[in-house]
Protein backbone atom coordinates (compact mmCIF):
# COMPACT_ATOMS: atom_id res chain seq x y z
CA UNK A 1 0.00 0.00 0.00
CA UNK A 2 1.72 3.34 -1.11
CA UNK A 3 1.01 6.96 -0.12
CA UNK A 4 -1.36 7.02 -2.97
CA UNK A 5 -3.65 4.57 -1.91
CA UNK A 6 -4.08 5.95 1.38
CA UNK A 7 -4.53 9.50 0.18
CA UNK A 8 -7.30 8.23 -2.13
CA UNK A 9 -8.81 5.66 0.59
CA UNK A 10 -8.68 8.41 2.72
CA UNK A 11 -10.60 11.20 0.40
CA UNK A 12 -12.55 8.07 -0.85
CA UNK A 13 -14.08 7.84 2.94
CA UNK A 14 -14.07 11.67 4.11
CA UNK A 15 -16.55 11.74 0.73
CA UNK A 16 -18.44 8.78 2.04
CA UNK A 17 -18.97 10.66 5.41
CA UNK A 18 -19.69 13.77 3.86
CA UNK A 19 -23.13 12.07 1.69
CA UNK A 20 -23.67 10.27 4.86
CA UNK A 21 -24.07 13.91 6.90
CA UNK A 22 -26.16 15.61 3.93
CA UNK A 23 -28.81 13.16 4.42
CA UNK A 24 -28.47 12.75 8.47
CA UNK A 25 -28.10 16.66 8.77
CA UNK A 26 -31.60 19.08 9.84
CA UNK A 27 -30.44 21.56 8.03
CA UNK A 28 -31.27 21.92 4.72
CA UNK A 29 -28.21 24.95 3.85
CA UNK A 30 -26.12 22.27 6.06
CA UNK A 31 -26.92 19.77 3.68
CA UNK A 32 -25.60 21.70 0.80
CA UNK A 33 -22.51 22.47 2.39
CA UNK A 34 -21.59 18.93 2.97
CA UNK A 35 -22.31 18.00 -0.63
CA UNK A 36 -19.83 20.27 -1.33
CA UNK A 37 -17.16 18.47 0.53
CA UNK A 38 -18.74 15.74 -0.65
CA UNK A 39 -18.06 16.66 -4.55
CA UNK A 40 -14.68 18.26 -3.29
CA UNK A 41 -13.46 15.15 -2.17
CA UNK A 42 -14.42 13.12 -4.97
CA UNK A 43 -12.58 15.93 -7.03
CA UNK A 44 -9.33 15.33 -4.95
CA UNK A 45 -9.50 11.15 -5.99
CA UNK A 46 -9.61 11.96 -9.34
CA UNK A 47 -6.74 14.13 -9.07
CA UNK A 48 -4.64 11.63 -7.18
CA UNK A 49 -5.88 9.30 -10.44
CA UNK A 50 -4.14 12.03 -12.63
CA UNK A 51 -7.80 12.91 -14.11
CA UNK A 52 -6.86 16.43 -13.83
CA UNK A 53 -9.37 17.59 -16.29
CA UNK A 54 -12.29 15.63 -14.86
CA UNK A 55 -11.25 17.16 -11.51
CA UNK A 56 -11.08 20.33 -12.53
CA UNK A 57 -14.91 20.06 -14.24
CA UNK A 58 -16.13 18.43 -11.31
CA UNK A 59 -15.28 21.36 -9.22
CA UNK A 60 -16.64 23.79 -11.54
CA UNK A 61 -19.50 22.09 -12.73
CA UNK A 62 -21.38 20.58 -8.90
CA UNK A 63 -19.64 23.09 -6.76
CA UNK A 64 -19.48 26.10 -8.92
CA UNK A 65 -22.78 25.91 -10.37
CA UNK A 66 -24.96 23.03 -9.26
CA UNK A 67 -24.34 23.57 -5.45
CA UNK A 68 -25.10 27.27 -5.72
CA UNK A 69 -28.69 26.68 -7.35
CA UNK A 70 -29.38 24.09 -4.99
CA UNK A 71 -28.72 26.93 -2.05
CA UNK A 72 -30.46 29.89 -4.32
CA UNK A 73 -33.49 27.33 -4.28
CA UNK A 74 -33.63 26.69 -0.02
CA UNK A 75 -32.72 30.28 0.67
CA UNK A 76 -35.65 31.31 -2.12
CA UNK A 77 -38.28 28.80 -0.14
CA UNK A 78 -37.24 28.48 3.25
CA UNK A 79 -36.58 30.95 6.44
CA UNK A 80 -32.97 32.32 7.44
CA UNK A 81 -30.75 29.67 9.53
CA UNK A 82 -31.99 26.56 12.21
CA UNK A 83 -32.88 23.65 11.72
CA UNK A 84 -36.00 22.18 9.49
CA UNK A 85 -38.47 20.17 11.17
CA UNK A 86 -40.02 18.63 8.15
CA UNK A 87 -36.48 17.06 6.90
CA UNK A 88 -37.17 13.86 8.51
CA UNK A 89 -39.71 11.32 6.39
CA UNK A 90 -41.22 8.35 7.95
CA UNK A 91 -40.71 6.36 4.71
CA UNK A 92 -37.28 6.60 6.17
CA UNK A 93 -36.66 2.23 5.88
CA UNK A 94 -38.27 1.95 2.11
CA UNK A 95 -36.08 5.02 1.47
CA UNK A 96 -32.64 3.52 2.81
CA UNK A 97 -33.41 0.17 1.27
CA UNK A 98 -33.72 1.92 -1.98
CA UNK A 99 -30.60 3.60 -1.59
CA UNK A 100 -28.90 0.71 -0.46
CA UNK A 101 -30.10 -0.91 -3.53
CA UNK A 102 -29.09 1.59 -5.71
CA UNK A 103 -25.59 1.73 -4.43
CA UNK A 104 -25.40 -1.91 -4.84
CA UNK A 105 -26.36 -1.60 -8.35
CA UNK A 106 -24.08 1.11 -9.38
CA UNK A 107 -21.00 0.18 -7.29
CA UNK A 108 -21.23 -3.24 -8.99
CA UNK A 109 -21.66 -2.05 -12.80
CA UNK A 110 -18.63 -0.07 -11.80
CA UNK A 111 -16.35 -2.85 -10.32
CA UNK A 112 -17.55 -5.85 -11.76
CA UNK A 113 -16.39 -4.43 -15.67
CA UNK A 114 -13.01 -2.63 -14.21
CA UNK A 115 -12.49 -5.50 -11.68
CA UNK A 116 -8.81 -6.15 -13.40
CA UNK A 117 -8.26 -3.46 -15.49
CA UNK A 118 -5.16 -1.55 -14.07
CA UNK A 119 -3.42 1.62 -15.39
CA UNK A 120 0.06 2.10 -15.17
CA UNK A 121 0.05 6.28 -12.74
CA UNK A 122 3.02 6.95 -12.83
CA UNK A 123 4.24 7.40 -16.46
CA UNK A 124 0.26 8.19 -17.46
CA UNK A 125 -1.20 11.16 -19.29
CA UNK A 126 -4.44 9.57 -19.90
CA UNK A 127 -6.06 11.93 -18.04
CA UNK A 128 -4.75 14.98 -19.96
CA UNK A 129 -6.71 17.09 -21.73
CA UNK A 130 -5.62 16.02 -24.80
CA UNK A 131 -6.32 12.40 -24.26
CA UNK A 132 -9.71 12.70 -22.92
CA UNK A 133 -11.03 15.34 -25.72
CA UNK A 134 -10.07 12.53 -28.32
CA UNK A 135 -11.26 9.77 -26.15
CA UNK A 136 -14.70 11.63 -25.82
CA UNK A 137 -15.23 13.38 -29.50
CA UNK A 138 -13.73 10.33 -31.29
CA UNK A 139 -14.70 7.05 -30.21
CA UNK A 140 -17.56 7.76 -27.27
CA UNK A 141 -19.47 10.75 -29.30
CA UNK A 142 -22.38 8.93 -29.31
CA UNK A 143 -23.31 9.07 -25.67
CA UNK A 144 -22.04 12.30 -25.58
CA UNK A 145 -24.68 13.28 -27.67
CA UNK A 146 -27.18 11.61 -26.25
CA UNK A 147 -26.53 12.53 -22.88
CA UNK A 148 -27.20 16.46 -24.30
CA UNK A 149 -30.64 14.94 -25.39
CA UNK A 150 -31.55 13.93 -21.75
CA UNK A 151 -30.73 17.54 -20.65
CA UNK A 152 -32.51 18.70 -23.48
CA UNK A 153 -35.69 16.65 -22.06
CA UNK A 154 -35.13 17.50 -18.41
CA UNK A 155 -35.07 21.39 -19.35
CA UNK A 156 -38.22 21.18 -21.93
CA UNK A 157 -39.79 19.72 -18.82
CA UNK A 158 -39.27 21.98 -16.15
CA UNK A 159 -40.78 24.61 -18.40
CA UNK A 160 -43.80 22.36 -18.98
CA UNK A 161 -44.47 21.75 -15.46
CA UNK A 162 -44.02 25.35 -14.47
CA UNK A 163 -46.62 26.29 -17.49
CA UNK A 164 -48.81 23.93 -16.45
CA UNK A 165 -49.12 24.64 -12.61
CA UNK A 166 -49.53 28.69 -13.46
CA UNK A 167 -51.79 27.93 -15.84
CA UNK A 168 -54.28 26.38 -13.58
CA UNK A 169 -54.14 29.52 -10.75
CA UNK A 170 -53.64 32.49 -11.63
CA UNK A 171 -50.71 32.75 -8.19
CA UNK A 172 -47.59 32.01 -8.83
CA UNK A 173 -45.97 28.53 -7.66
CA UNK A 174 -43.55 29.61 -5.04
CA UNK A 175 -46.47 31.02 -2.96
CA UNK A 176 -48.40 27.49 -2.64
CA UNK A 177 -45.04 25.57 -2.03
CA UNK A 178 -43.44 24.94 1.83
CA UNK A 179 -44.88 23.80 4.39
CA UNK A 180 -46.99 26.67 6.05
CA UNK A 181 -43.83 28.47 7.12
CA UNK A 182 -43.35 29.99 3.82
CA UNK A 183 -40.42 31.62 2.09
CA UNK A 184 -38.98 34.03 4.70
CA UNK A 185 -38.96 36.85 2.49
CA UNK A 186 -41.88 38.34 0.47
CA UNK A 187 -44.35 36.13 1.40
CA UNK A 188 -46.22 38.42 4.02
CA UNK A 189 -46.59 40.89 0.79
CA UNK A 190 -48.73 39.02 -1.90
CA UNK B 1 23.78 8.39 -6.58
CA UNK B 2 21.29 8.72 -3.42
CA UNK B 3 22.92 11.47 -2.15
CA UNK B 4 22.60 13.32 -5.58
CA UNK B 5 18.76 12.46 -6.03
CA UNK B 6 18.54 13.91 -2.44
CA UNK B 7 19.82 17.09 -3.04
CA UNK B 8 17.77 17.26 -6.20
CA UNK B 9 14.92 16.81 -4.53
CA UNK B 10 16.11 19.38 -1.90
CA UNK B 11 16.47 21.75 -5.10
CA UNK B 12 13.06 21.55 -6.12
CA UNK B 13 11.01 21.84 -2.59
CA UNK B 14 12.87 25.21 -2.40
CA UNK B 15 12.28 26.57 -6.02
CA UNK B 16 8.87 25.09 -5.44
CA UNK B 17 9.30 26.68 -2.02
CA UNK B 18 10.68 30.09 -3.21
CA UNK B 19 7.70 30.34 -5.83
CA UNK B 20 4.93 30.31 -3.54
CA UNK B 21 6.26 32.83 -1.49
CA UNK B 22 6.45 35.14 -3.84
CA UNK B 23 3.12 34.26 -5.20
CA UNK B 24 1.45 34.71 -1.13
CA UNK B 25 3.68 38.36 -1.50
CA UNK B 26 2.25 38.92 -4.51
CA UNK B 27 -1.40 38.07 -3.25
CA UNK B 28 -0.65 40.24 -0.58
CA UNK B 29 0.65 43.39 -2.21
CA UNK B 30 -1.33 43.37 -5.44
CA UNK B 31 -4.13 44.28 -4.22
CA UNK B 32 -3.44 46.47 -2.07
CA UNK B 33 -1.86 49.07 -4.84
CA UNK B 34 -4.87 47.85 -6.85
CA UNK B 35 -7.03 49.22 -4.00
CA UNK B 36 -4.92 52.52 -3.26
CA UNK B 37 -5.49 53.14 -7.33
CA UNK B 38 -9.28 53.07 -6.57
CA UNK B 39 -9.06 55.50 -3.71
CA UNK B 40 -6.70 58.06 -5.48
CA UNK B 41 -8.19 57.90 -9.24
CA UNK B 42 -11.69 57.71 -7.91
CA UNK B 43 -10.91 60.72 -5.90
CA UNK B 44 -9.54 62.61 -9.00
CA UNK B 45 -12.66 61.83 -10.97
CA UNK B 46 -14.87 62.67 -8.40
CA UNK B 47 -12.92 66.69 -7.82
CA UNK B 48 -11.76 65.48 -4.48
CA UNK B 49 -8.28 64.47 -3.24
CA UNK B 50 -8.71 61.33 -1.66
CA UNK B 51 -6.35 60.01 1.34
CA UNK B 52 -3.90 62.51 1.77
CA UNK B 53 -2.46 61.98 5.85
CA UNK B 54 -1.53 58.40 6.24
CA UNK B 55 2.19 57.93 5.65
CA UNK B 56 2.76 61.91 4.44
CA UNK B 57 3.08 61.55 1.20
CA UNK B 58 -0.36 61.63 -0.68
CA UNK B 59 -1.59 59.01 1.37
CA UNK B 60 -0.11 55.92 0.30
CA UNK B 61 -0.26 54.14 3.58
CA UNK B 62 -3.77 54.69 4.18
CA UNK B 63 -4.44 50.92 3.52
CA UNK B 64 -2.28 49.62 6.08
CA UNK B 65 -4.05 52.41 8.60
CA UNK B 66 -7.38 50.32 7.47
CA UNK B 67 -5.72 47.18 7.92
CA UNK B 68 -4.62 48.12 11.32
CA UNK B 69 -7.98 49.54 12.68
CA UNK B 70 -9.71 46.37 11.40
CA UNK B 71 -7.60 44.24 13.43
CA UNK B 72 -8.43 46.47 16.41
CA UNK B 73 -12.20 45.71 15.76
CA UNK B 74 -14.01 43.29 17.61
CA UNK B 75 -15.61 40.30 16.36
CA UNK B 76 -19.35 40.29 15.97
CA UNK B 77 -21.31 37.40 15.91
CA UNK B 78 -25.07 37.67 15.47
CA UNK B 79 -27.54 35.85 17.69
CA UNK B 80 -29.09 34.04 14.99
CA UNK B 81 -25.83 33.26 13.27
CA UNK B 82 -24.55 29.84 11.95
CA UNK B 83 -21.75 29.89 13.94
CA UNK B 84 -19.46 27.34 11.73
CA UNK B 85 -20.74 28.71 8.09
CA UNK B 86 -20.21 32.82 9.66
CA UNK B 87 -16.97 31.98 10.55
CA UNK B 88 -16.05 29.61 7.41
CA UNK B 89 -17.07 31.96 4.68
CA UNK B 90 -14.51 34.62 4.64
CA UNK B 91 -11.67 31.90 3.97
CA UNK B 92 -14.22 30.62 1.45
CA UNK B 93 -14.33 33.87 -0.15
CA UNK B 94 -10.37 34.95 -0.19
CA UNK B 95 -8.62 31.50 -0.42
CA UNK B 96 -9.32 30.57 -4.42
CA UNK B 97 -7.85 34.08 -5.80
CA UNK B 98 -4.71 32.44 -3.75
CA UNK B 99 -4.82 29.34 -5.12
CA UNK B 100 -5.50 30.97 -9.06
CA UNK B 101 -2.76 33.11 -8.71
CA UNK B 102 -0.38 30.23 -8.59
CA UNK B 103 -0.54 29.17 -11.63
CA UNK B 104 -1.20 32.64 -14.03
CA UNK B 105 1.91 33.20 -15.57
CA UNK B 106 3.93 36.40 -14.89
CA UNK B 107 6.51 35.52 -17.68
CA UNK B 108 7.73 32.77 -19.98
CA UNK B 109 8.77 30.56 -16.69
CA UNK B 110 7.68 33.01 -14.26
CA UNK B 111 5.21 31.50 -12.75
CA UNK B 112 3.82 29.12 -9.96
CA UNK B 113 2.85 25.73 -11.67
CA UNK B 114 1.87 25.08 -15.12
CA UNK B 115 -0.96 22.80 -15.04
CA UNK B 116 -2.16 20.99 -18.18
CA UNK B 117 -6.00 22.29 -17.78
CA UNK B 118 -4.99 25.58 -15.79
CA UNK B 119 -8.08 27.26 -17.53
CA UNK B 120 -10.32 24.76 -16.06
CA UNK B 121 -8.57 25.09 -12.54
CA UNK B 122 -9.34 28.98 -12.96
CA UNK B 123 -12.78 29.18 -13.91
CA UNK B 124 -13.32 26.50 -11.38
CA UNK B 125 -11.61 28.11 -8.36
CA UNK B 126 -13.68 31.49 -9.42
CA UNK B 127 -16.79 29.68 -8.66
CA UNK B 128 -16.06 28.54 -5.61
CA UNK B 129 -15.34 32.07 -3.90
CA UNK B 130 -18.68 33.26 -5.03
CA UNK B 131 -20.20 30.45 -2.54
CA UNK B 132 -18.33 32.23 0.20
CA UNK B 133 -20.55 35.23 -0.69
CA UNK B 134 -23.02 32.88 -0.87
CA UNK B 135 -22.50 31.33 2.85
CA UNK B 136 -21.93 34.32 3.98
CA UNK B 137 -25.64 36.31 3.47
CA UNK B 138 -27.23 32.52 4.81
CA UNK B 139 -25.21 32.00 7.80
CA UNK B 140 -25.73 35.91 8.80
CA UNK B 141 -29.59 35.35 10.11
CA UNK B 142 -30.56 38.76 8.72
CA UNK B 143 -32.56 39.42 5.85
CA UNK B 144 -30.47 41.85 3.96
CA UNK B 145 -27.82 39.43 4.46
CA UNK B 146 -29.94 36.97 3.37
CA UNK B 147 -31.12 39.06 0.09
CA UNK B 148 -27.75 40.00 -0.72
CA UNK B 149 -26.60 36.20 -0.93
CA UNK B 150 -29.52 35.25 -3.13
CA UNK B 151 -28.56 37.97 -5.28
CA UNK B 152 -25.07 36.85 -5.49
CA UNK B 153 -26.46 33.15 -6.27
CA UNK B 154 -28.55 34.43 -9.22
CA UNK B 155 -26.01 36.76 -10.74
CA UNK B 156 -23.40 34.04 -10.43
CA UNK B 157 -25.68 31.01 -12.28
CA UNK B 158 -26.44 33.61 -14.91
CA UNK B 159 -22.92 35.24 -15.84
CA UNK B 160 -21.12 31.91 -15.30
CA UNK B 161 -21.90 30.60 -18.50
CA UNK B 162 -20.81 33.10 -20.90
CA UNK B 163 -16.93 33.39 -19.40
CA UNK B 164 -16.76 29.25 -19.45
CA UNK B 165 -18.14 29.52 -22.74
CA UNK B 166 -15.29 32.63 -24.10
CA UNK B 167 -12.55 31.18 -22.30
CA UNK B 168 -13.49 28.12 -24.27
CA UNK B 169 -13.25 29.94 -27.52
CA UNK B 170 -9.92 31.06 -26.48
CA UNK B 171 -8.72 27.62 -25.82
CA UNK B 172 -9.96 26.53 -29.13
CA UNK B 173 -7.93 29.21 -30.93
CA UNK B 174 -4.67 28.78 -28.93
CA UNK B 175 -5.60 24.77 -28.85
CA UNK B 176 -4.13 23.93 -24.91
CA UNK B 177 -6.00 24.58 -21.77
CA UNK B 178 -2.42 25.47 -20.35
CA UNK B 179 -2.19 29.45 -19.35
CA UNK B 180 0.94 29.84 -20.62
CA UNK B 181 0.19 28.04 -23.46
CA UNK B 182 -2.52 30.29 -24.28
CA UNK B 183 -0.07 33.12 -24.02
CA UNK B 184 2.63 31.29 -26.47
CA UNK B 185 0.15 31.13 -29.11
CA UNK B 186 -1.13 34.45 -28.89
CA UNK B 187 -0.57 36.37 -31.42
CA UNK B 188 -1.62 40.31 -32.55
CA UNK B 189 -4.71 39.80 -34.51
CA UNK B 190 -6.34 37.87 -32.35
CA UNK B 191 -7.15 41.28 -30.66
CA UNK B 192 -9.83 41.42 -33.71
CA UNK B 193 -10.77 37.41 -33.67
CA UNK B 194 -10.89 37.34 -30.07
CA UNK B 195 -12.21 41.15 -29.04
CA UNK B 196 -16.10 40.22 -28.46
CA UNK B 197 -14.66 37.31 -26.05
CA UNK B 198 -12.46 39.64 -24.35
CA UNK B 199 -15.15 42.06 -24.00
CA UNK B 200 -17.99 39.26 -22.74
CA UNK B 201 -15.29 37.70 -20.45
CA UNK B 202 -14.14 40.86 -18.42
CA UNK B 203 -17.86 41.70 -18.02
CA UNK B 204 -19.12 38.76 -17.22
CA UNK B 205 -15.90 38.64 -14.78
CA UNK B 206 -17.34 42.16 -12.97
CA UNK B 207 -20.41 40.54 -12.17
CA UNK B 208 -19.16 37.54 -10.41
CA UNK B 209 -17.06 39.89 -8.60
CA UNK B 210 -19.84 42.04 -7.67
CA UNK B 211 -18.74 45.21 -8.62
CA UNK B 212 -20.36 48.36 -10.04
CA UNK B 213 -22.40 48.72 -12.07
CA UNK B 214 -22.70 44.52 -11.23
CA UNK B 215 -22.61 45.38 -7.39
CA UNK B 216 -26.60 44.91 -6.88
CA UNK B 217 -25.94 41.79 -4.12
CA UNK B 218 -23.64 44.22 -1.96
CA UNK B 219 -25.67 47.17 -2.78
CA UNK B 220 -25.02 49.26 0.21
CA UNK B 221 -27.80 52.36 -0.35
CA UNK B 222 -30.48 49.46 -0.45
CA UNK B 223 -29.10 45.97 1.34
CA UNK B 224 -26.06 47.36 3.34
CA UNK B 225 -23.26 45.68 1.72
CA UNK B 226 -25.93 42.65 0.96
CA UNK B 227 -23.92 38.88 2.33
CA UNK B 228 -21.07 41.26 4.26
CA UNK B 229 -24.14 43.04 6.52
CA UNK B 230 -22.88 41.17 10.16
CA UNK B 231 -19.42 40.87 9.32
CA UNK B 232 -16.60 43.30 11.76
CA UNK B 233 -13.11 43.65 11.92
CA UNK B 234 -10.66 41.19 10.48
CA UNK B 235 -13.67 39.20 8.85
CA UNK B 236 -15.01 42.08 6.92
CA UNK B 237 -11.76 43.04 5.56
CA UNK B 238 -10.93 39.63 4.43
CA UNK B 239 -14.37 39.87 2.40
CA UNK B 240 -12.71 43.64 1.14
CA UNK B 241 -9.17 41.84 0.13
CA UNK B 242 -11.28 39.13 -1.13
CA UNK B 243 -12.95 41.83 -3.57
CA UNK B 244 -9.79 43.40 -4.44
CA UNK B 245 -7.51 39.95 -5.27
CA UNK B 246 -10.61 39.44 -7.48
CA UNK B 247 -10.02 42.62 -9.42
CA UNK B 248 -6.28 41.33 -9.54
CA UNK B 249 -7.51 38.13 -10.48
CA UNK B 250 -9.95 39.02 -13.04
CA UNK B 251 -7.31 41.68 -14.84
CA UNK B 252 -4.59 39.15 -14.97
CA UNK B 253 -6.57 36.31 -16.56
CA UNK B 254 -7.88 38.95 -19.23
CA UNK B 255 -4.90 39.94 -19.88
CA UNK B 256 -3.59 37.00 -20.49
CA UNK B 257 -6.01 35.33 -22.18
CA UNK B 258 -6.96 37.90 -24.89
CA UNK B 259 -4.29 40.60 -24.30
CA UNK B 260 -1.14 38.19 -24.98
CA UNK B 261 0.43 38.52 -20.49
CA UNK B 262 3.57 39.00 -21.48
CA UNK B 263 3.81 39.61 -24.82
CA UNK B 264 5.46 42.75 -25.82
CA UNK B 265 8.82 44.19 -27.03
CA UNK B 266 11.60 42.67 -25.56
CA UNK B 267 9.25 40.29 -23.76
CA UNK B 268 12.31 38.05 -22.83
CA UNK B 269 13.42 40.03 -20.27
CA UNK B 270 10.90 42.86 -19.47
CA UNK B 271 7.55 39.80 -19.81
CA UNK B 272 6.56 40.40 -16.43
CA UNK B 273 6.67 44.17 -16.75
CA UNK B 274 4.06 44.14 -19.92
CA UNK B 275 1.65 41.53 -17.45
CA UNK B 276 1.62 43.89 -14.97
CA UNK B 277 1.06 46.99 -16.86
CA UNK B 278 -1.53 45.67 -18.75
CA UNK B 279 -2.96 43.94 -15.55
CA UNK B 280 -3.09 47.23 -13.80
CA UNK B 281 -4.62 49.29 -16.86
CA UNK B 282 -7.41 46.89 -16.94
CA UNK B 283 -7.21 47.27 -13.39
CA UNK B 284 -7.70 50.76 -13.98
CA UNK B 285 -10.41 50.90 -16.11
CA UNK B 286 -12.43 48.31 -13.71
CA UNK B 287 -11.90 51.19 -11.21
CA UNK B 288 -13.35 53.74 -13.58
CA UNK B 289 -16.18 51.46 -14.36
CA UNK B 290 -17.57 52.12 -11.28
CA UNK B 291 -17.12 55.92 -11.09
CA UNK B 292 -18.96 56.10 -13.97
CA UNK B 293 -21.91 53.69 -14.43
CA UNK B 294 -24.91 53.44 -11.87
CA UNK B 295 -25.91 49.95 -10.56
CA UNK B 296 -28.08 47.80 -12.62
CA UNK B 297 -31.74 46.70 -11.56
CA UNK B 298 -31.96 42.49 -11.41
CA UNK B 299 -33.70 42.34 -14.39
CA UNK B 300 -31.41 43.99 -16.12
CA UNK B 301 -28.36 41.99 -14.68
CA UNK B 302 -29.98 39.03 -16.02
CA UNK B 303 -31.48 40.56 -19.39
CA UNK B 304 -27.58 41.77 -19.68
CA UNK B 305 -26.46 38.56 -19.09
CA UNK B 306 -28.87 36.10 -21.51
CA UNK B 307 -29.93 38.39 -24.11
CA UNK B 308 -26.82 40.38 -24.74
CA UNK B 309 -23.60 37.58 -22.83
CA UNK B 310 -24.95 34.36 -24.03
CA UNK B 311 -25.72 35.13 -27.66
CA UNK B 312 -22.37 37.01 -27.99
CA UNK B 313 -20.14 34.24 -26.35
CA UNK B 314 -22.17 31.91 -28.47
CA UNK B 315 -21.36 33.92 -31.76
CA UNK B 316 -17.68 34.65 -30.29
CA UNK B 317 -17.35 30.47 -30.00
CA UNK B 318 -19.00 30.00 -33.24
CA UNK B 319 -16.57 31.92 -35.34
CA UNK B 320 -13.53 29.82 -34.30
CA UNK B 321 -13.62 27.19 -37.15
CA UNK B 322 -11.13 24.55 -37.95
CA UNK B 323 -8.78 24.40 -41.22
CA UNK B 324 -8.25 21.52 -43.23
CA UNK B 325 -4.44 22.12 -41.59
CA UNK B 326 -5.32 21.19 -38.17
CA UNK B 327 -5.62 24.57 -36.49
CA UNK B 328 -8.16 26.47 -35.59
CA UNK B 329 -8.82 29.59 -38.21
CA UNK B 330 -10.64 32.71 -38.17
CA UNK B 331 -14.05 32.99 -39.08
CA UNK B 332 -13.92 36.94 -40.40
CA UNK B 333 -11.20 36.58 -43.27
CA UNK B 334 -12.56 32.74 -43.89
CA UNK B 335 -10.26 29.79 -44.89
CA UNK B 336 -9.67 31.59 -48.64
CA UNK B 337 -8.10 34.79 -47.22
CA UNK B 338 -6.45 33.21 -44.20
CA UNK B 339 -3.17 32.19 -44.46
CA UNK B 340 -1.45 33.51 -41.54
CA UNK B 341 -3.13 31.62 -38.69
Amino acid sequence: MTGLDVAVLGFGLLMLAAAVAVVTTKQLVHAALWLVVSFAALAACYLLLTAEIVAWVQVLIYVGAIVVLLLFGIMLTRSPTGPSSDVDTRNRWPARTVALAVGALLASTAIGPFWSTYLPLSASSAGSAKVLGTALFRFWVLPFELLSLLLLAALVAAVVLTRAKTGRSDRPVLARSSSGRGPAIGAGRR
Amino acid sequence: MGRLHLRYDMMAVLTIGIRLAAVLTGFLVLPLLVGQLEHKAMAHMQARLGPMEAGRFHGWAQLVADGVKFVQKEHVLPDRADRAMFSLAPALALLPYLVILVVIPLGPSLLGVDLDAGLLFVLAAMGVSVLGAVMAGWASGNKYAQLGGMRSAAQLMAYELPLVLVAGSVAMAAGTLSLPGIVAAWSLWWLGWQGIGAVVFFTAGLAELHRPPFDMPVADSEIIMGPYTEYTGLRFAFFLLAEYAGIVVLCALTATLFLGGWRGPYEQQLGWLWMLLKTFALSFVVIWMRATYPRLRADQLQQLAWKVLVPLALIQTGRDRRGEGGGVRCGYLGPAWCTGC
